[in-house]
């Protein structure tokens, strides 16, 4: 059913707080919004919150059951593993390596590629056909193949993955924001502004940009949610995280062995990684929702 | 007195590929003279694809012409500076809600359109936008709403307002008033009507709409496929029509 509009008031929103507006209306959104805020905070604090010293072994409680189950302890409540480490508490600062990395790794790929889809959008011609179709050559390799070469030239470790994932979702980030720019340039009212008096720099500044933050934020949310999936995968395959880095993946891979034994090792860090996974795109589901619905308005 | 605007033999022909190397050249205006004073009105009437568009977007200097030329006050100006020109002439879109902003608030627009083209401070400006927005029969508070908040009718008047607060001399509505509906449509006549007779502005009224032609204008022009069929004081056009399209397309107009 149709609501009712008593008040003109909804109306006098700025395009943002429509944007906003519809977007909280989508439940599952909200509660991956809810998430991911959660693991930013973790992400963030986790150093100073966790209970116990992510790297402390400890030899008298191996392989120790979560707290739910009969021989458990409330004090390590998510269990520990084959060392005698808290499982919360490297699941916690786990939460930067895997969350806050990725988060990272994809802003300094935004910001790059933003510099570039700028210059790949204002230009016309053979140059930006050149650019074009060298940035589709990249795009057609799979993100995480492309990471994989990438850190066999570096070298494995954590910071080159991040360089990795880095240069990896560098291209579509280059292409979106060139396409965007290409897309808004043919509109009417930036040659509205042009015959205002506008120079190509001002249109640039003053109309593309800001007009540039949708598909930018959507761009956004797909390539972390590659980069957390990338970091997990060459985590887990011994590319990335090394041994006692408390990253979801190489755990993952740590503890495949006691999987029999310890399930929860297994599970809880390859849980985490899926909840952050579909909370991301929730978020960016959402977000193109509500796009969609205020354009349709 | 000099006229304001004097176009000469003016012709624009595209060129359309049609295949890897082979491209077919199309041509959308050929041969176009006219003169329009100050207080004038000239209306460009014609089927699409007539060159009604083209000859707009010629005088206004977002396509450059290939042959022929036009006078501003009896010099040449290279269209594509649009600070000096727009000064002078202005062109209005035919949608309105498409040629402003949706993230700008219509302040913002509309010092932006000062804050290119004129050395106002920041004072000036304020006053002169709330000066425009009163002329055009809206209120100081509009200039803190979005695109988004108004109406068809009052969009156009926006549009109206970004084109006039730089006191031009020429009005190019490119079919602007045929999406509004009849009401809104007469408003904003009346409107334009009342400011030529307070400023002198001219008016270049491209449209298909007869019987508002017949209402507004002073002089027509008839386009057929980039040429000139018909050109003179509107009266003597609708009365005595020399060619028969121009014949039939009066004709149509009449019921």
């Amino acid at each position: 059913m149709k609501k009712l509009r008593l008040f003109y008031e909804e109306y006098n929103k700025r395009p943002y707080q429509l944007l906003w507006r519809h977007f909280i209306t989508q439940h599952f959104a909200l509660f991956g919004l809810v998430i991911l805020s959660v693991l930013l905070l973790l992400a963030v604090f986790s150093p100073f919150i966790s209970p116990h010293d992510p790297y402390l072994q400890n030899s008298e409680v191996l392989l120790l059951s979560p707290s739910w189950q009969g021989n458990g302890l409330v004090a390590y409540p998510f269990g520990t593993d084959d060392l005698g480490r808290d499982l919360m508490s490297r699941l916690m600062l786990g939460s930067s390596y895997s969350f806050g990395l990725a988060i990272l790794a994809v802003s300094g790929a935004m910001l790059i590629g933003l510099v570039l889809g700028i210059l790949a959008g204002m230009t016309r011609g053979v140059q930006s056909s050149i650019f074009n179709h060298l940035l589709d050559l990249a795009l057609t390799i799979p993100s995480l193949l492309l990471a994989i070469v990438i850190v066999a030239v570096l070298g494995p470790g954590l910071m080159n993955t991040i360089w990795a994932i880095l240069l990896a979702s560098l291209p579509q980030f280059i292409h979106g924001v060139g396409n965007a720019i290409q897309q808004q340039l043919k509109q009417d009212y930036v040659v509205a502004y042009r015959l205002d008096g506008a120079n190509n720099w001002q249109i640039l500044w003053s109309v593309v940009l800001p007009n540039l933050w949708e598909p930018l934020s959507l761009l956004f949310t797909m390539a972390l949610s590659t980069a957390i999936l990338d970091i997990a995968a060459l985590g887990f395959l011994g590319l990335g995280a090394q041994a006692p880095t408390p990253e979801w993946g190489s755990m993952v891979a740590d503890a495949l062995d006691y999987i029999y034994l310890a399930p929860w090792t297994v599970a809880l860090p390859g849980l985490l990684i899926f909840i952050t996974v579909l909370s991301v795109n929730l978020v960016g589901d959402g977000l193109r929702n509500a796009m969609k619905k205020r354009r349709e308005n | 007195m000099s006229d304001l605007i004097e176009v000469r033999n003016l012709g624009k022909t595209y060129r359309k590929a049609t295949g890897l190397f082979k491209h077919k050249e199309i041509r959308a205006l050929q041969g176009v003279s006219f003169t329009l004073q100050a207080g004038e009105t000239l209306a460009v009437v014609g089927e699409t694809g007539s060159g009604k568009s083209t000859l707009a977007k010629l005088l206004v200097g977002i396509e450059q012409p290939d042959q022929g030329e036009i006078l501003y006050a009896g010099n040449q100006i290279n269209c594509s500076e649009y600070r000096k020109t727009n000064q002078f002439i202005r062109y209005i879109f035919q949608d309105a809600a498409r040629s402003l902003n949706p993230n700008q608030k219509i302040a913002e627009i509309l010092h932006a359109v000062l804050r290119y083209s004129t050395v106002l401070s920041a004072e000036q400006r304020e006053q002169k936008i709330s000066q425009t927005l009163r002329l055009l029969g809206l209120l100081n508070e509009h200039a803190n709403y979005y695109p988004h908040m108004f109406s068809g009718g009052q969009l156009q008047r926006v549009a109206l307002a970004r084109a006039l607060i730089l006191d031009p001399k020429v009005l190019i509505l490119d079919e602007a008033l045929t999406a509004l509906d009849p009401s809104l449509r007469a408003q904003i006549v009346n409107l334009l009507l009342d400011l030529q007779q307070k400023t002198g502005i001219a008016y270049l009224l491209i449209t298909n709409q007869l019987r508002l032609v017949r209402h507004f204008a002073d002089q027509t022009m008839v386009l057929h496929q980039g040429e000139v069929l018909e050109y003179g004081p509107t009266a003597q056009v609708f009365q005595q029509p020399k060619h028969d399209f121009s014949r039939k397309l009066i004709g149509s107009a009449q019921y």
